[in-house]
């Protein structure tokens, strides 16, 4: 397409930015519909809507999941910072927004309704999350003057304090754990890394014991004879009924009884209808993009790149193994999508936001060009 | 992968380079361990990030490895929908020895659920309860609730309603062809049929003999899944004979009001049981009738002191012995005095008396001398060896233990002797009387074919053959003779002998004279007997026409001379209208009693 000898902006991102990365990306987005094909009818059915209407839905909010990736991955890191800044402040409003005005679906207060579009904000703070504590750690760990680290803390409380109130376990625990991943990647004495981490089970342990649901939920995996656990054993079913091979497309039955087949349980359906084989297939893609995003995170020298990539593929591959293993029955039931499969138009908005953030982080750049920024920042 | 940075790498250093202690200040230990806790050493992330590549690949490869688990799960709920020992498999045909059919197995449909694969449960359990109205609909939502992969809706429903719940169009809803168990000729032969349960297992008599030689094995197999590749189980029983016996008896109880009868036809030579049918009884086609615990075989499971009956056996013992000749003589002038019971007889005679004299009178006193001249040991070693003394096992799963006395003393000899003290199965007690008349074998009683050759190469011998013609001439002696209990079943032409039985009832140890139990056997032809047919009555009254006696010869005696007169006919026995000419030649030349 573009030359390299080509100095326009399109050229310069085509041979910067990771293609890798953004071709999996993509190939993760077109198998979202084409799984949502499999995944979705029965839901929209059971709902009396049109067969096709999620899979419409989806591919209608591809369009912009696209195009905010596309726009985001030309920022620069400072522009990435400045962003997520926004994102994350007007993120944060609405969610505690959606707490205090906002509707109760399934005993939580997630959701928002903006200009007549229905939004989940607490999708769009994750992105936003992961960029700002990167940008906090990278700061706090190069320079006194700035109290990094006491920042990084402050904004971990400041998210999952109202998150916890919607009650939004999953995204709190998502969030916890990124944060966690990248205390520890930025050098963290490793005291604290345990410590933290026995803050976290604590965690856990306090919510077990004092969130009904949250006690169910592990009761039920632990032992499968306390309680209903139809949504896993159906899932499991699907897995068993699949085989390698599938049983074709549109030949799935348990997806008419997994009540959300379309979300959080297309991962069984895809292995109903498509087999284990495509489930291996789908998994390596997530494999890959993690890794490769690792990999450019430890390619890259600069500190806030470093760790901003590595935050954003860790919170993308932290969801999509939560999901798997959910799916797979590794893990007790939690309502996480798995990312650009499942239905789910503010997660697919807040997935391209994020991925956005990763191609710009990882994006090629002379040394120089940030050492002198860096070293112009130092004189001032 | 990625090249190793210089330590001195100062964008990534910068921390550590501060915690350094730079220049000449001395900290504080505290102060260079808080600053060794808080710092940020961004220089370790790259190693640490090998760790969250390591961490992640973990987590990856446990999916997978998962994934791949239960993609190797047998699919048990599209392979093997159901458990093999769910459905009801087909069973072999009965047929009696015409080849008439007595069992056979009708294909039916049975609905069954899949719960899991059950949409709309509500809606599944009030279109079905439509359909079926006998289903429970509280108990059908439970089920449906279950974590079950099969569950049972209704076993064997009509075609119709198969048609009206397939139209219904449910997923998860399914048919499953059945067999289900006929017995087209409901109460006949139903203790010697017993039944077949729910899933077509049999569950007693010869169906659960059937299941017993290896039917369940085949099945499981997946082979004889049709009841045309099993070849029919063929019985010795007659229908026509059994018919005919159980409404005989049927009229028989009615007319003597009796609590229960049972009577049977066996083929003496061969030990074939021609018919069986204890009443009341039970149609197989309706589960649970069996259960009534009033509907038992008495003929098999029920034991009794079968009276006079065993006169027969301590005649045959004494003369078998040699201790007693047909022309021994019995002092019957007195009762016989035995500690404090006294035995005396129920025709009395006062008079002494010749051992034919002893069987038609049915002298308790001369037959309880006949044994005590034998002795205890000698009684009891005769009675073990005609195996009145254990457990008779035929085709059948039922039998009964006899009831024997554990302290056997004279005074047990002497009571058993006449038939009192020793409680046996009503078969049991056929079986010894067939080897007493038909020349001394004897054989367990069979409900399967058996040839003479196999009857003779399994018989044992038990008396000698001129006692076998003693015993048949004292059984005929006892029909023709004026003075014989066994005259009223004594019907033209068929030569028949007979011996009544009487035993009073026994209560918690004392004995009812109100209440009888009575038996009758009778052979046929007496000169050389095919047949021996039996009837045993529970508490028969004495009613008009018995004038006043409730004792064998009046009730059970004329059931069997019915029994015998509506069955000769398909028993090959044609009537003969002159007596044969010398049927017991020894007897005649000995001058027995009775043969002048």
């Amino acid at each position: 397409m573009n030359s390299r000898l080509d100095r326009n902006p399109i050229a310069d991102w085509w041979w910067t930015i990771d293609r890798a990365l953004f071709v999996l990306i993509v190939l993760l987005m077109v198998t979202g519909i084409v799984l949502g094909l499999a995944g979705s009818p029965p839901v929209a059915e059971r709902l009396g809507l049109p067969t096709f209407h999620f899979v419409i839905r989806q591919a209608e909010n591809l369009v912009p999941a696209f195009l905010v990736m596309f726009l985001t991955s030309f920022l620069t890191p400072r522009a990435v910072r400045r962003t997520a800044l926004i994102v994350f402040v007007a993120g944060m409003g609405l969610v505690v927004a959606a707490l205090l005005f906002g509707v109760e679906v399934k005993g939580a207060k997630r959701w928002i309704n903006f200009a007549g579009i229905a939004l989940q904000p607490s999708e769009f703070v994750k992105p936003a999350f992961v960029i700002l504590i990167a940008w906090a750690f990278s700061e706090g760990g190069r320079r006194n003057d700035v109290p990094g680290n006491f920042l990084g803390f402050f904004l971990l409380f400041a998210t999952i304090v109202p998150l916890v109130l919607q009650p939004d376990i999953g995204q709190t625990m998502l969030i916890s754990m990124v944060w966690v991943s990248l205390v520890f990647l930025s050098g963290l004495h490793l005291f604290w890394v345990f410590g933290l981490g026995g803050i976290g089970f604590g965690g856990l342990f306090a919510a077990y014991k004092l969130l009904p649901h949250v006690a169910d939920r592990i009761d039920r995996f632990r032992n499968p004879a306390t309680g209903d656990t139809f949504q896993v054993d159906n899932a499991v079913q699907s897995f068993v009924e699949g085989g390698w091979f599938g049983k074709g497309p549109g030949e799935g039955t348990i997806k008419r009884i997994l009540p959300d087949s379309h979300t959080d349980f297309v991962f069984a359906v895809t292995a109903e209808e498509f087999g284990v084989i495509a489930c291996l297939a789908l998994l390596s893609v997530f494999a890959i993009v993690v890794l490769r995003g690792l990999y450019l995170a430890r390619k890259s020298e600069e500190p806030f790149c470093r760790l901003a990539s590595a935050g954003l593929v860790i919170l993308f591959g932290i969801q999509a193994s939560i999901n798997m293993a959910v799916n797979v029955h590794l893990m007790p039931a939690k309502g996480m999508t798995l990312p650009f499969i499942s239905y789910g138009g503010s997660s697919l908005i807040s997935l391209g936001l994020g991925m956005g953030f990763l191609l710009a982080v990882t994006r090629k750049r002379p040394r120089a060009d940030y050492v002198d920024r860096f070293r112009a920042e130092d004189d001032e | 992968m990625a090249r190793s940075f210089p330590p001195e790498d100062p964008l990534l250093h910068g921390a550590s380079r501060d915690a350094k202690p730079s220049g000449k200040k001395r900290r504080s230990l505290w102060s260079r361990l808080f600053l060794t806790l808080f710092s940020m050493r961004l220089d370790k992330s790259g190693h640490r990030l090998y760790v969250a590549m390591l961490a992640f690949m973990v987590v990856f490869g446990a999916i997978s490895w998962k994934l791949a688990t239960l993609a190797n799960l047998p699919d048990e709920a599209s392979t093997k929908i159901f458990q093999p020992d769910q459905i009801a498999k087909a069973r072999p045909d009965i047929v009696d020895r015409n080849g008439i059919v007595l069992a056979t197995d009708l294909k039916t449909d049975s609905v069954y659920a899949e719960p899991r694969r059950l949409i709309d449960k509500d809606e599944a359990v009030e279109l079905i309860t439509a359909v079926l109205p006998d289903v429970d609909a509280r108990e059908l939502r439970e089920k449906f609730t279950k974590k079950k992969g099969f569950v049972w809706i209704k076993r064997r429903i009509s075609p119709k309603e198969r048609e009206e719940i397939f139209r219904l169009g449910l997923p998860g809803i399914g048919f499953a062809p059945e067999s289900k168990r006929i017995y087209p000729n409901g109460t006949a032969a139903a203790h010697i049929l017993g039944g077949a349960g729910v899933d077509n297992n049999g569950i007693a008599g010869i169906e659960k003999y059937i299941d017993g030689q290896g039917l369940s094995d085949l099945a499981g197999a997946g082979l004889a899944a049709q009841p045309a590749d099993l070849t029919p189980v063929k019985l010795t029983l007659d229908l026509r004979v059994q018919h005919a016996l159980r409404d005989e008896l049927m009229k028989g109880m009615d007319k003597y009001k009796a609590k229960a009868v049972g009577g049977m036809v066996i083929d003496v030579t061969t030990g074939e049981v021609i018919a069986l049918a204890s009443l009341p009884d039970f149609d197989p086609n309706i589960p649970g009738d069996a259960l009534d615990p009033d509907k038992i075989n008495r003929v098999i499971v029920g034991t009794y002191e079968m009276g006079s009956t065993f006169k027969a056996l301590t005649l045959a013992m004494a003369l078998d012995s040699g201790k007693e000749t047909i022309n021994s003589q019995l002092d019957a002038r007195s009762d016989l005095r035995y500690g404090k019971y006294t035995i005396g007889d129920f025709h009395p005679t006062h008079r002494i008396l010749t051992v034919p004299e002893v069987f038609i009178h049915s002298s308790n006193i001369g037959t309880a001398k006949m044994a005590l001249a034998v002795g205890v040991d000698g009684h009891k070693a005769f009675l073990k060896k005609m195996g009145q003394l254990d457990r008779l096992h035929t085709e059948l799963p039922e039998s009964a233990e006899p009831q024997v006395p554990k302290y056997w003393s004279e005074l047990t000899t002497v009571t058993v002797a006449y038939g009192h003290g020793l409680a046996v199965a009503p078969i049991q007690a056929v079986m010894a009387v067939c080897a007493l008349v038909n020349g001394g074998n004897m054989m367990p009683p069979t409900f399967l074919p058996r040839s003479q050759e196999q009857a003779d190469a399994m018989s044992v011998k038990v008396i000698k053959p001129e006692t076998s013609e003693a015993m048949r001439y004292l059984m005929r002696l006892n029909a023709a003779n004026k003075l014989g209990t066994a005259g009223k079943a004594d019907i033209d032409g068929y030569f028949v002998g007979g011996k009544t039985g009487t035993a009073n009832k026994n209560f918690h140890g004392h004995y009812d004279a109100s209440k009888v139990f009575t038996t009758f056997m009778a052979i046929a032809p007496a000169d050389k007997p095919k047949y021996l047919f039996m009837t045993i009555m529970d508490e028969p009254q004495a009613v008009q026409g018995t004038f006043g006696f409730q004792t064998a010869g009046w009730n059970a005696g004329p059931v069997t001379g019915a029994v015998i007169e509506r069955t000769a006919a398909f028993l090959d026995m044609p009537k003969r209208f002159d007596p044969p000419a010398a049927p017991f030649p020894t007897m005649v030349k000995l001058g027995a009693w009775g043969t002048k």
